[in-house]
Formats: structure tokens, C-alpha cells, sequence
């Protein structure tokens, strides 16, 4: 029996995934001229955001491998 | 605008009986529609309270004429009620889910509220409809109810000890009124606008005469409408129902009836209801209700609302014009007579357009148009005061001529290239013309094909067309950026013979090529007085073209085996190499000159789009002479092989074939090693097949290698394996099935077995698993294939033919799905993919590269493409 717990957040097929500071969202909203609700949601069930804790209205970051370009990024709203 | 609204909200809903005596005007009692006189009947089925059809007659309701009229309902009071067929499943539900005696749901009040917490209204129905069918005691009145069983059309049985116990209609509708408010709330509707009983109908709306007009035919007959009819019907037995329940008719009879008109009324929804016999006309043509008016493609939603038609349009048979740019488009003369395009007069063009209006033969103008919109027919008699009118700011409607725009389509529209804008060339004939190098973007061929034609109209459109739809700037395919409007089959054929080593011609035939495509400096020829084929191909090359790339050819090459190894020095000519605008060495084909070939691919992003354009039509025009010139055939002889490889071929063959044998052997006594994660007959299969098509791919080693060696020898002779290496059409494996064996047959991707028990005709013994057995051919086309030998191959080609047909219609319909969502996604300036109506993000890059994919090439930046695009050509 494993004592330690693990985190689903180590599993390789789960993007890499962070909450932003605010300051960090302001820049974002601005660099792509939204509003919050303009971004791809995310449910605060999901168990990444359960994981990191987040609360309604964090932004998270993701990144996550792409076959194509390698590496992309995503934003994701949590609601 | 004064009355102008906008619609917040439809609601569809179940009409109640009383509202459907409230908007009705009028009792159809009368099964009949005009008197002797050709008056509609009053209370007849064409009551003129409903609306007239007749011109000069008025409505009695809204005292308008025919076509002001908008119709009125009427209604037939049903002597008995019947059941609502649309809503029999429905029906089933509420009598499965509620309780005959106290109309309550028959679950405990704490299992509704449960159901009702977790459920959606709309799953909740079905869900009380499919656990209530086994609930028998009633949990709040303690009732026994007796299982409730309902046959097809609309009958519904209590299933009880002593046998089944029809319940009818009335029965029904009395149970279904029984049910409280709250629990029709609890089973997912909205008791203030449904109740349950309205699905048993006490009264049948007419529907309005202006839906069902009568037609006058040409013998001064009236042909009454489809529903007319049933609704007689309907009229005719409940009038009978009545009679006989007044006059106490026995039970059965009435029963009968009754049962009649159940049948009538579910007709007249829908005469295609499953385990309902049509209902026919007189003719034996079954009858158009209402279901059938409103369903399917030529139904009214598919047909009359979705569908939509424009002016200015043509269709025609497609025949290729090689001729002709690929960027035009050959308008047969008929069609540009009747098409016109609007000129707006102008002080500059008013001379123009005078001459258009005098003229009496085809480039002439048709219509002007004045400022104030009033249009008028030119004709010889007012022609000339027509011109003393015409002033700039008219507008006049011309046929339509060279150089004028167009958008040319071919169905499927799968892509936005199977929409693109030509030039008009009008061209004799009866046919749309096309260049054949222009029709894979279309998918199009020349066996029947039709395609659509819309002559753009307003200047704004043209100009869209002209600088944006144009095929010129489609040339490269939105999906990988590959040159799609470029040389195939028989172009890149002529490209090949064109430009290999040996081709020749004498200063006159070289000079043939050029003129036909307009040039004129022809290359100073050879000592031995000729002009390679090399030298009148590069004169179409822009001046500045530098590249080196293998052919198509390099592959075959390396396959048979002759190979030396140094690409600049190949001997076979399969190492193309270009310098200043100058086919140095190798050979055009696919590679160059194919979809997405190199050279092309070059051309259109270095020199432009105007370039290479011109570049493919001049290639289309050469190859084809080329032909005309030089002669191109395939031979039976070419199919003849050497007697040594003929035996070689004979000694694989019985060796894949005994190899395969020694697995069966292995396998009966037990002895074979399974590969893992199979079974040991599934082993034994895969081994069969592999060893049989070692044996096939040695065969095509053998025999492209002898092909290659005869081509080498003498091009002349080896035609048909110019197509394949040249990549034109074809492939080896054809050559193989010709000449040397037909090999493995398929179904389904496995050897042929189904057929009798155990064997796939009665020639075999049963169980006989051996190669030849199971549809392995050892014949060639050329030998002849044997009676089992045809059949085992007709099996595989019907099984990929008919799988070809179903899988292109179901990933046709993914296909449609996915673009139809995708639709209102767009890429916007900032890089980002957003959705069209609130600019919310999908994606923060698109394609997560930002690349553009028709500008990127399969996916990458083609660098050594942008290299020659910054040097501008030079080295």
C-alpha cells in the first residue's frame, strides 16, 4: 500500500497546470481585450481545479504538449 | 417602420379541444364539397366560412377575396373520441405511469419529488412511463391495476387473469382526465398549457380551405385535394357513428365504426404510420396528408423553406477545354444569350453601351434600368428612343460576355474550392467548359458531370470574385497548402515524355510546341540538329528558377535496386535540377509537377499566383501536344513477360503457397506458435497471408524490375509504366494483376469464407483452408482468370464497392456535422479562434502554431520556398 499521496497533477497526461496571480490576469485580459466571460471556462469540480485549489473566477494556465507546435497554452476561467 | 416586431419566443404545444372550438367557424357536418351548382356547401368541406379558393368569391368570415384571405379553421365534432396517433407513445406513458382509479402517479409522493429533484423534465416522463409499467398496487388508493399492453396502431388492452380486456378511447380519456394538475407537473409538462385528455380528440380542427384547394382539371372536372378526401372521409363514417349509435346499433357494429374512424383520423395525420395500411386514392396512389407534406426531402421544410433558388444561374454538362486558362470558364453561347450582367452608364462607357443597345445580334443589352428602378425591354422599335433617354446613372442589362465573372460550383460543396470564380470565354457548343487542370479542386471528371454556374452581378461581388474567389488565388489547397490546380494524369504524363532524357524533337516540331502557347524564341537546337525535349520545356520556366529536388522517379529507381547512390550524377534522370529558369537534368513528373509538386508549389509562391497560373495552362497545352507529336499507347505486348521471369514468378508462387500449406499442417497438428494476443486459427491466418504476400511483393519486385529495364531499353515499348513512374495514373500492383498474378482476394480485409458450411463454394471439401481454397489467384488478367478465380474476385470488388458507397456517406455526414459547428468560428486579427457572435475565445492560437495552412506546406513553413522568395529568383 503506497503512503504517499499522489497527485493527479504528476500523471504525464495531465497538462501542466497553474492559477494565475491578478496581476498576471489583468495582462492576459488586456493582451487579448477580454472580459472574463470571454474565456474558456473550466468547472470548479473539475479535479485539476480541485487539486490546485482554485476558486470560482482564478484563471488557470495550462500547457500542454501539442503535436503540432510542441508546446501550447491555454487559459481556462474557473466557474 | 411602423408594425415592425421582433419574435421573443415560439411555443409549440397540444391544442385543447376548446381551443380548437374557438378557432374554429364553422361544424363540418356535410361530406361533400359543391353543390350541383359549383357553390361550396354551407357545413360542407368547403364551407366558404373557411376561406375560398374560387377568384370573385368572398369569405364569409373575413369578407376578403382569395388571395387576401388568409383561411379560417373549421371542425368536426367526433362522435366518439379517438386516439391522437402522433401521440400514441405519449398516451402509453400516462396510462403506464398513472393510476386508473385515483389518476395519481403510482409512486409514493417522496419518489415523485425524488424523480422529480433528479430528473429533467423531459427524462422524467420516461422515466415514471417505464418504472410505473410494473408497479401493479397503487401506492395512494391501494387500487389493483391490471397491466396495461398497447398494440400497434392506437389499441390499448388491460391484461388481467381471464385474458385481455380492450379499453377504448373514452375509457381512456377518462383516466387521463383523473390525473392531477401536480402530477402532469411531476411527469415533465406544463399543466396550464397541457392536459393529458387533449391527446384523445373529441373534435378534429379542419384545416383551412386555402391548404387543401380544389383544382379545376382540363375537362372543367374539379379534382378535390388529398386531405379533402380523408377529411370526407372522416365526415362520412362519423356520420355513420352517429346513425347507428342513435338508431342502437349493436355493440360490435358500433365498435366497428368507431374503429373506422380511428383509422381515418390517424390517417389523415399521417398516412405512412407504421401498422397502418395506407390509405389510397382511387388510383391505388396512396394519399399526401399532412405528415407527408411536412417530412423529407421534398417535404415543406427541406423542399419550400431551407431550400433556395437564385437567378442568374446555370447548369450544364462539364467537357474539358484544354484551351481555355483554368482560370477561365467555357460559357456555352445559349446561356450567355439569356444571362445578363448590369453596366452602370457611365460619361466614359455611354458610347459603349449605345452600341450594345443597336445591336441586333448577340453581345447586345437587353433591359435599362432607369434611376428610378422602372426597367423596360429594348426592342428594335424603341431602341432609338431609348438611346435619346439613356443618361449616365441608368443602368443597362447586357448578355453576358468575355472577361465577365463568374462563380463555377460542382455538389458535394465540401470545400470552399468547390466554389471559385472564372472568366467567362462564350464558346460554341451546349457544354460548360473546363480545364481539365482546374477540376481536381472540384473533384470533377468528364463522364456526365454537371455543374453550376452563377454569373456575378453587382460591382462590389465581381470585385470579391475577381480579387479574392478567383481560381488563381485557390491554387493552393486550405488545407495543406499542396498546389491543387496544377497537372495531372495525362498532363503529367506529357510532362514526363516531354522532358526525359532521350525525347527529341526536330526545330520544327519544337517550334509547333511553343507558338501553341505563345512563344515564340525558340532554343537553337543540338549539333545533331534537334531540340531536346529539356530545352523547349524550360522556355516555360520564369527567368531566376533554381532548384533541386529527386523525381518521382528517384523511388522507382531505388526500388529496383539501380541506384548508384550520387543524385547529381543519376544516370536515370531522376535527380531534376534546375538553374536560372533552365531544366538542367532529371525528368518532370509527379514530383515537379503533380499535386503539390515542388515546381509548381515554387512557382506560385515566388513569382505569384499570375505566374503560375499561366505556368499550368501552358503546361496542359504542351503535354497535350506532346502527344499529338509523339504518339502515346499501351500495348498488349507490354504485358507479355520474359519466359525466365515468367518461371521465377511460378517457383515463388509455389513456394508462398507451399510455405502457407506448412502453417496448416503445423496448425492441425497443434504445433503452431500463436502470435501473441491471437487465437491459433487467427495466427494461422495472419501467417497464411503473410507468407502469400511475401510471395506477391517478391512478384513485383521480379516484375517492376523488368518493366524498368525494358523501359530503360526502349521508352516506346514501355508506355504504360510511364504512367505509374511518372505517377499519372496507375500503380505497379496493376501491372501485376495483368501480367503476372492476381494474388490474394479480399473481404473485409480477410481471405473470403463465408459462402456454404465451411468452404466458400462446393468445389472445395469443407474445411479446406488452402490458399487456393480461400481466394488466392495464382492467374494473370493476361492468362485469364479461372471460373473460381472470377468469382473469388467479384466477391472482394462487390464487398469494397459497396463498403466505399456507405463509408462515404457516413463520414460525408461527420463531415457536414463538424463544419456546420465549426462555422461561426473565426480566426481573428490577433491570432486567436473566436466565436463569431460574442467574440468569446476557443483558442488563444490557432492551430495552436498560428500558422495559416494553405500558405504553410503540409503543415510546416516551406523554408527552402521562402529562401527563393527573399532572394526574389536569384542565387
Amino acid at each position: 500500500m503506497a503512503s504517499k499521496k499522489r497527485s493527479i497533477l504528476d500523471h504525464v497526461f495531465v497538462p501542466k497546470a497553474r492559477v494565475l496571480s491578478e496581476k498576471e490576469v489583468e495582462e492576459l485580459l488586456r493582451r487579448y481585450r477580454v472580459t472574463k466571460e470571454m474565456l474558456p471556462r473550466i468547472l470548479e469540480t473539475d479535479p485539476v481545479v480541485v487539486e490546485l485549489g482554485a476558486k470560482k473566477g482564478d484563471v488557470i494556465e495550462f500547457v500542454r504538449n501539442s503535436p503540432i507546435a510542441g508546446r501550447s497554452i491555454y487559459y481556462r476561467v474557473v466557474v | 417602420m411602423a408594425g415592425k416586431k421582433t419574435i421573443g419566443a415560439i411555443e409549440f404545444g397540444v391544442l385543447s379541444p376548446e381551443m380548437i372550438r374557438k378557432m374554429s367557424t364553422v361544424e363540418v357536418t356535410i361530406p361533400e364539397t359543391y353543390d350541383a351548382d359549383g357553390f361550396p356547401i354551407e357545413g360542407g368541406l368547403m364551407d366558404p366560412r373557411m376561406g375560398v379558393v374560387d377568384p370573385g368569391l368572398r369569405c364569409k368570415t373575413c369578407g376578403q377575396k382569395m388571395n387576401r384571405c388568409p383561411g379560417h379553421f373549421g371542425r368536426i365534432e367526433l362522435v366518439r373520441p379517438v386516439i391522437h396517433t402522433e401521440y400514441v407513445k405519449y398516451v402509453e406513458g400516462f396510462l403506464h405511469a398513472t393510476c386508473p382509479k385515483c389518476g395519481r402517479i403510482v409512486f409514493p409522493d417522496e419518489t415523485i419529488e425524488k424523480v422529480k429533484r433528479k430528473f429533467k423534465p423531459k427524462t422524467r416522463f420516461k422515466h415514471f412511463a417505464k418504472k410505473g409499467s410494473e408497479v401493479r398496487k397503487c401506492p395512494h388508493c391501494g387500487f389493483e391495476r391490471p397491466k396495461i399492453k398497447f398494440e400497434k396502431p392506437a389499441n390499448f388492452f388491460e391484461v388481467t387473469e381471464d385474458g385481455e380486456k380492450r379499453i377504448w378511447p373514452t375509457e381512456i380519456r377518462e383516466r387521463l382526465e383523473r390525473i392531477p394538475d401536480k402530477d402532469v407537473e411531476a411527469l415533465g409538462f406544463d399543466p396550464t398549457r397541457f392536459r393529458p385528455e387533449w391527446l384523445i380528440l373529441t373534435v378534429l380542427p379542419v384545416p383551412p380551405v386555402t391548404i387543401r384547394p380544389s383544382i379545376i382539371l382540363e375537362t372543367g372536372e374539379r379534382a378535390e385535394d388529398d386531405l379533402t378526401h380523408k377529411l370526407a372521409d372522416i365526415v362520412t363514417i362519423n356520420l355513420r357513428l352517429r346513425e347507428n349509435i342513435d338508431a342502437g346499433a349493436p355493440q360490435l357494429i358500433i365498435e366497428d365504426l368507431w374503429d373506422l374512424l380511428q383509422y381515418h383520423v390517424t390517417t389523415f395525420f399521417n398516412n405512412e404510420a407504421p401498422g397502418v395500411p395506407p390509405a389510397r386514392h382511387r388510383s391505388g396512389r396512396p394519399l399526401k396528408t399532412l405528415v407527408q407534406r411536412l417530412k423529407g426531402k421534398e417535404g415543406r421544410f427541406r423542399y419550400n423553406l431551407s431550400g433556395k433558388r437564385v437567378n442568374f444561374a446555370g447548369r450544364s454538362v462539364i467537357t474539358p477545354d484544354i484551351r481555355i486558362s483554368v482560370g477561365e470558364v467555357g460559357v456555352p453561347r445559349q446561356m450567355a444569350e439569356e444571362v445578363t450582367v448590369p453596366v452602370h452608364v457611365t460619361e466614359w462607357n455611354i458610347e459603349e453601351v449605345k452600341k450594345l443597345i443597336m445591336r441586333d445580334e448577340y453581345p447586345r443589352a437587353l433591359y435599362i434600368v432607369r434611376p428610378n428602378g422602372s426597367r423596360k425591354r429594348i426592342t428594335p422599335d424603341n431602341r432609338e428612343d431609348i438611346l435619346e433617354e439613356l443618361a449616365p446613372g441608368y443602368i443597362v442589362e447586357r448578355q453576358v460576355m468575355d472577361g465577365d465573372i463568374a462563380l463555377f460550383n460542382r455538389q458535394p460543396s465540401l470545400h470552399r474550392i468547390s466554389l471559385m470564380a472564372h472568366r467567362v470565354r462564350v464558346l460554341p457548343g451546349k457544354t460548360l467548359r473546363i480545364n481539365p487542370l482546374a477540376n481536381k479542386p472540384y473533384n470533377a471528371d468528364f463522364d456526365g458531370d454537371e455543374m453550376n454556374i452563377h454569373f456575378v452581378q453587382t460591382k462590389d461581388a465581381q470585385t470579391e470574385a475577381r480579387e479574392i474567389i478567383a481560381v488563381k488565388y485557390n491554387m493552393l489547397s486550405p488545407r495543406h497548402g499542396r498546389v491543387l490546380v496544377t497537372a495531372d494524369e495525362d498532363a503529367v504524363t506529357g510532362m514526363f515524355v516531354l522532358t526525359w532524357k532521350d525525347t527529341k524533337f526536330t526545330r520544327e516540331q519544337a517550334a509547333r510546341l511553343l507558338y501553341s502557347v505563345g512563344i515564340t524564341d525558340i532554343p537553337e537546337p543540338d549539333e545533331d540538329g534537334m531540340v531536346s525535349g529539356k530545352k523547349v520545356f524550360s522556355k516555360l520556366l520564369p527567368k531566376g528558377v533554381n532548384l533541386e529536388f529527386p523525381a518521382k522517379l528517384c523511388k522507382i529507381v531505388k526500388e529496383v535496386g539501380y541506384c548508384k547512390g550520387d543524385c547529381k550524377k543519376c544516370e536515370y534522370d531522376a535527380y531534376v535540377v534546375i538553374r536560372d529558369g533552365e531544366l538542367v537534368s532529371g525528368v518532370i513528373d509527379e514530383a515537379a509537377v503533380g499535386a503539390g509538386g515542388k515546381l509548381v508549389d515554387y512557382i506560385y509562391r515566388v513569382y505569384g499566383p499570375d505566374v503560375a497560373q499561366d505556368f499550368v495552362d501552358k503546361m496542359g497545352i504542351i503535354s497535350t501536344l506532346v502527344f499529338d507529336i509523339l504518339g502515346f499507347t499501351i500495348s498488349y505486348e507490354e504485358l507479355k513477360i520474359s519466359e525466365e521471369t515468367r518461371k521465377k514468378i511460378e517457383k515463388i508462387l509455389e513456394e508462398g503457397e507451399k510455405k502457407a500449406n506448412e502453417y496448416i499442417k503445423l496448425y492441425e497438428e497443434g504445433k503452431l506458435e500463436p502470435i501473441p494476443g491471437f487465437s491459433e486459427r487467427e495466427s494461422l491466418e495472419i501467417y497464411i497471408i503473410q507468407s502469400l504476400e511475401e510471395a506477391r511483393k517478391e512478384v513485383t519486385r521480379l516484375v517492376q524490375k523488368e518493366k524498368f529495364e525494358e523501359f530503360l531499353r526502349n521508352p516506346k515499348a514501355a508506355q504504360g509504366f510511364i504512367m505509374i513512374i511518372s505517377g499519372a495514373r496507375g500503380r505497379i500492383s496493376n501491372i501485376i494483376n495483368m501480367s503476372a498474378m492476381q494474388g490474394q482476394a479480399y473481404v473485409r480485409e480477410r481471405r473470403p469464407h463465408r459462402g456454404f458450411m465451411d468452404r466458400v463454394t462446393a468445389h472445395f471439401k469443407p474445411g479446406d483452408i488452402s490458399p487456393r481454397a480461400r481466394g488466392f489467384v495464382k492467374r494473370s488478367l493476361k492468362d485469364g482468370l479461372g471460373m473460381l478465380d472470377l468469382f473469388f474476385w467479384g466477391m472482394g470488388g462487390r464487398i469494397g464497392e459497396v463498403d466505399k458507397g456507405v463509408s462515404t456517406q457516413i463520414s460525408g455526414y461527420y463531415y457536414r456535422r463538424l463544419s456546420n459547428a465549426l462555422m461561426d468560428v473565426v480566426v481573428f486579427p490577433d491570432g486567436t479562434l473566436r466565436e463569431v457572435t460574442n467574440d468569446y475565445i476557443v483558442s488563444f492560437k490557432f492551430g495552436d502554431d498560428g500558422l495559416f495552412p494553405m500558405y504553410a506546406l503540409d503543415g510546416r513553413l516551406p523554408l527552402d520556398t521562402l529562401l527563393g522568395m527573399i532572394r526574389g529568383g536569384k542565387k
